[in-house]
């Protein structure tokens, strides 16, 4: 049995039962990182003394009946954005090459708690800015499908180790798409839950209104198992939403009966590539065929979605990212005169284009004169796309939609054009906006081995429908290609 | 309509945002802005007028801390990262009043 | 000068709330403190903090414009004002400008010209930025950021001012409100109450508004006067030169008497204010509107006219008292142990606010006990202590706040008033003093005065002048 395709919940099992121990589960983690990272690049910090240290930490608890949950001992990687005390935290960027936090992000906290070995840090898009990791200053991460293809982005190293088997689970972090993209294209299992659910404290922040964290995984239980686990109220976080339901893996029945499900008909038009299309109709007709009641409709104002998103995630990030100056921490320009001089160089040296990009138009449209006609017009948009949903919702248990247009581009293509890469997020960016929770399953790989996900929206606070669509998507999806290449045997 | 972003913009949102430009991304930054800005427009051919901007998705409001002191002296860590310091403190090139 | 002007002046003032914690952290407001040891995450900007709101600032905030006669925007929500400047850690500001807590109030001043209302047109809350000190040995400057994200809020005047005289009463005013609720201790030299002056001129009878500059730096009502009386100055003689007056932010230096302008060009000055996504709106409901109002301490103006009707007192003197919430509670308290409020009234009137000047403190500065004052009352007026001995003991409450029975116990201070001790050491001085004795036989009568002060001086300054002269007329008459 090969340890490194077990899933985290299966895992976590087979320590439970002692067949397995912590220890042994982050050895088999290193020795695929030790296989595969080299080409993959999934990571930009491999910690392994302290993990090892950490598994025979967690071990001892396991042993003394003090760590009992599904997941302890259960090796996870962590998006390079989350702050983990004691450990390089760069969020991919110069920036903050030499930034090691003295706290630890409080969705990592409940990851610990609950008896998480931490691997790494994963490669991402430079400070999320990105739907293909290419924009990190420490390298591409590869698609394990396809090394010539990018793993998405921005939690393009998270979904990539997922499918590599350099990790069980991963978190990553989703503003516009960033963890439901890369999981498409990576063949793996992604969610953002609702805004709110998950504490965004030690997340360093993007679009303040549009992040969220959320799990990477090999399946549907995994994901709602890791979700129970960081669905946490956070006092510290103002946003920080009080939930009562977070019993999520109780929704995994396989049970779709009577499910209403949606598809929205502006999805399905031209710009999506056919064998998507397809993928999306057979996970329809997989879903009717267990007694859901699927059919299509208008949800309108899908165009809209994208200029809204880019105003507000751009704005937000001009502000964001100001507190970047080489002032209190991070990198620090050599050579400056004055003040104003060494901020402007530390920032230029500091920054990527892409990021630099999205902060000359975030301060662009929140300066005076252009903020009622950019960032207020686009508020409203973001009002009127949630009331779409809201409509949408009335009528339908899930929404079924496709997660990306196409499936993973090959590296290089894609910066060329920043807005032709920006149209890429046509499907996903509406839900940050709305706030709502929606999850990547994947269905079915492409004529070039290229894995294909499907998306599942749900209505805010309403996973555990996501949870019940998707699980019995898996059920009856063709399995053979469930596994990237990397982590197929022979005669499995 | 085709948005021209001038030099004086570029400029302008550089001071904004404390970056500085080569000549060569000057130019590619006056025309990516003005293709994003361009495609921002679309966002004109939407009536809006019934709608208020929507700052936060959920009704959440009143989230309060209580007036008790937390945090004791945490002078190590907060310094621990900072490029330059001297006596305590963040050490920063010369302001000007 | 051919024309007259008038001078219209408004007032940005930002006051330092009394909470024990800052607005968005659980730091320590603590004045003092070595650098950067009340801070945290999210005071000083660290990657992935968020702040959250402290209950209590919005609670003085409301009371404030309460007191202030303001209305309150019962859906209020925070904005970020974005600037670099190594004091503000975020390089954004949290703040209040689209929905601001209070609106629409007044408070009303009095000058030698009469009463006035002085409209207050909003009161936000914001945060405090660090504090940066120029460092001139190695020419580069340093940052605490103790001071960052104490909770402010900031009073906006309508341009309703017209004097020196005007902005001093207004800014008392705001003080003596405030310090009441126990808001704030409003001290100008701490900086826990700093007011920038927005000023113009224009032609006495105009009613168009001339352009306005800003000025900060202003440590002191003199040096509010004199940078009002200087700004003028400087702008009528721009005008009258056929110049005119640039908006600009400039700087009072009160050593020099003069202003400078402020911004570089490397500021834009354009704070592009968005709401802040990480905080949620405050709703404030009716219930909790009337609970901050019943809970509104007495303020001085009904104080004044209480202390005129229950301690009989005059209203030059219950101004004085009352001009300072701990004076008057200090007087309260005194008065209500001791029962003699005329005599607390002279104690503090007298030798406390002298003290005070001589010391360069504030009433709110004042830390002895009422019990302490009304402990030393007790013992001058009943004979146990003479006056003088009672200015010395009173000096040393003001200073360490000692118990006067026990000090009075420790150092023997008691007036000697025992006739029979007394009388043996003035017939002692009486014959050491031969002299003196004849001036007085012969009819000088003040040569008195001379034996008393040697008597005093034998007895340690501990007898009672009373009985000493009483005692020494019969001796020299004998």
């Amino acid at each position: 049995m090969d340890i490194q395709s077990l899933t985290a919940v299966r895992l976590g099992e087979k320590i439970k039962k002692k067949e397995l121990s912590a220890v042994e589960a982050a050895q088999a983690a290193f020795a695929q990182i030790a296989a595969c990272e080299k080409e993959y690049h999934c990571y930009v910090t491999v910690e392994e003394e302290k993990a090892m240290e950490q598994a025979e930490q967690v071990q001892k608890k396991i042993d003394g009946g003090e760590l009992t949950g599904p997941l302890a001992g259960v090796p996870v990687a962590i998006k390079d954005n989350m702050c983990t005390k004691g450990t390089l935290t760069t969020c991919s960027s110069r920036i903050l090459g030499n930034f090691v936090p003295t706290y630890t992000a409080e969705a990592v906290k409940c990851l610990e708690q609950a008896g998480a070995v931490i691997l790494g840090k994963t490669n991402m898009d430079e400070f999320a800015m990105g739907s293909t990791t290419e924009t990190s200053y420490y390298g591409v991460t590869r698609n394990p499908w396809n090394p010539q293809h990018v793993p998405g982005g921005s939690s393009g190293g998270s979904s990539a180790a997922v499918a590599a088997g350099e990790c069980f689970y991963a978190l990553g972090s989703d503003t516009g798409g960033s963890i439901r993209q890369p999981s498409s294209f990576c063949g793996v299992t992604g969610m953002k839950p609702t805004y709110g659910t998950i504490s965004r404290y030690g997340l360093i922040a993007y679009g303040s209104s549009l992040d969220q964290i959320g799990p990477v995984a090999k399946d549907v239980a995994d994901c709602a198992a890791i979700l129970e686990v960081l669905a946490v109220h956070d006092p510290k976080d103002s946003t920080s939403v009080k939930r009562e339901d977070t019993d999520f893996t109780s929704a995994l029945t396989g049970d779709v009966k009577g499910m209403k499900v949606g598809i929205p008909r502006d999805y399905l038009g031209e710009g999506l590539d056919s064998q998507v299309k397809e993928a999306v109709l057979k996970a329809a007709r997989s879903l009717e065929s267990q007694g859901a009641q699927v059919e299509e409709f208008d949800l309108s104002l899908v165009e809209y979605a994208i200029p809204a998103y880019y105003v507000i995630a751009s704005a937000e990030a001009s502000s964001n990212l100001s507190r970047f100056d080489g002032i209190k921490y991070g990198y620090r320009t050599e050579d400056y005169e004055g003040l104003h001089n060494m901020y402007k160089k530390t920032r230029s040296e500091g920054f990527g284009e892409e990021v630099k990009r999205r902060i000359m138009l975030g301060s662009f449209v929140l300066s005076s004169g252009y903020y009622d006609a950019y960032y207020l017009k686009a508020l409203r948009t973001k009002a009127l796309i949630k009331q779409a949903f809201d409509k949408a919702f009335e009528k339908y248990d899930v929404i079924l939609g496709p997660t990306a247009p196409s499936t993973a581009p090959k590296l290089g293509e894609s910066l060329e054009d920043p807005l032709k890469m920006y149209l890429g997020d046509i499907y996903t960016v509406s839900v940050n906006l709305a706030g709502l929770p929606a999850m990547s399953v994947p269905y079915g790989i492409d004529s070039q081995g290229l894995p294909i996900g499907v998306q599942l929206i749900g209505d805010s606070f309403q996973e555990k429908k996501i949870f019940r669509a998707g699980y019995g998507l898996e059920q009856t999806r063709e399995d053979q290609d469930r596994l990237a290449p990397v982590l197929r045997k022979e005669g499995r | 309509m085709a948005n021209i972003i001038s030099d004086e913009t570029i400029e302008y949102v550089g001071i904004l945002s404390k970056l500085e430009l080569s000549d060569q991304e000057k130019e590619q930054a006056k025309k990516d802005m003005g293709r994003m800005l361009d495609y921002i427009d679309k966002l004109n051919e939407l009536d809006t007028s019934q709608v208020e901007p929507m700052s936060h998705v959920f009704p959440v409001h009143n989230v309060f801390r209580e007036d008790v002191v937390v945090n004791e002296n945490r002078r190590d860590e907060i310094l621990v990262n900072a490029p330059e310091q001297k006596d305590g403190q963040f050490q920063v090139p010369k302001t000007v009043e | 000068m051919a024309r007259e002007y008038e001078t219209v002046i408004g007032l940005e003032v930002h006051v330092e709330l009394a909470t024990k914690t800052k607005i968005f952290c659980g730091c320590s407001t603590e004045f003092g403190g070595e650098p950067n040891t009340h801070t945290c995450p999210v005071c000083t900007g660290m990657p992935g903090s968020l702040p959250v709101l402290n209950k209590q600032v919005v609670e003085y905030a409301m009371a404030v414009g309460l007191a202030a006669n303001c209305q309150i925007h019962q859906k209020c929500k925070f904005d970020r004002k974005n600037y670099f400047y190594p004091d503000n850690p975020q390089n954004y500001q949290i703040s209040q400008l689209y929905l601001p807590i209070c609106y629409d109030g007044w408070v009303e001043i009095e000058t030698e010209d009469g009463k006035k209302k002085v409209g207050i047109h909003e009161i936000h809350m914001e945060e405090d930025a660090g504090k940066l000190i120029h460092d001139d040995w190695e020419d580069c400057s340093l940052v605490d950021y103790n001071r960052s994200g104490v909770p402010l809020i900031e009073i906006v005047s309508e341009p309703d001012m017209r004097s020196a005289q005007e902005v001093i009463a207004y800014l008392d005013k705001l003080r003596t409100i405030i310090q009441y609720l126990g808001a704030s201790d409003c001290k100008l030299q701490e900086g826990s109450m700093r007011a920038d002056v927005n000023l113009s001129v224009r032609e006495k009878g105009s009613d168009m508004f001339g352009t306005r500059t800003e000025m900060k730096n202003l440590n002191s009502f003199k040096a509010i006067a004199r940078a009002i009386e200087g700004e003028r100055e400087r702008q009528i003689d721009l005008l009258e030169d056929g110049q005119a007056v640039v908006q600009e932010t400039r700087r009072w230096d009160d050593n020099k008497e003069c202003s400078y302008p402020m911004r570089s060009k490397e500021d834009a000055q354009d704070y592009r204010y968005f709401p802040d996504p990480d905080l949620v709106p405050v709703l404030i409901s009716d219930e909790w509107i009337d609970d901050i109002k019943s809970r509104q301490p007495e303020l001085r103006t009904e104080k004044l006219e209480r202390y005129k009707k229950e301690f009989d007192i005059p209203q030059y003197d219950a101004e004085i008292l009352t001009s300072s919430k701990k004076l008057a509670d200090i007087f309260e308290a005194s008065a209500a142990i001791c029962k003699k409020p005329k005599k607390v009234s002279n104690w503090l009137m007298g030798e406390a606010l002298r003290l005070l000047k001589e010391h360069n403190q504030e009433p709110e500065d004042l830390s002895f006990s009422p019990e302490n004052l009304a402990k030393l009352i007790q013992l001058a007026d009943g004979g146990t202590i003479n006056n003088k001995v009672a200015k010395e003991v009173f000096e040393k409450i003001y200073s360490e706040n000692i118990d006067p029975e026990q000090y009075v116990e420790e150092h023997g201070l008691k007036s000697v008033s025992d006739e029979g001790a007394l009388r043996s050491v003035i017939e002692e001085i009486v014959a050491a003093n031969p002299q003196s004795v004849e001036d007085y036989k012969g009819g000088k009568k003040k040569a008195i005065g001379f034996l008393v002060g040697q008597t005093m001086k034998a007895m340690k300054g501990k007898a009672d002048p009373g009985a000493v002269n009483k005692i020494l007329q019969e001796v020299l008459e004998k």
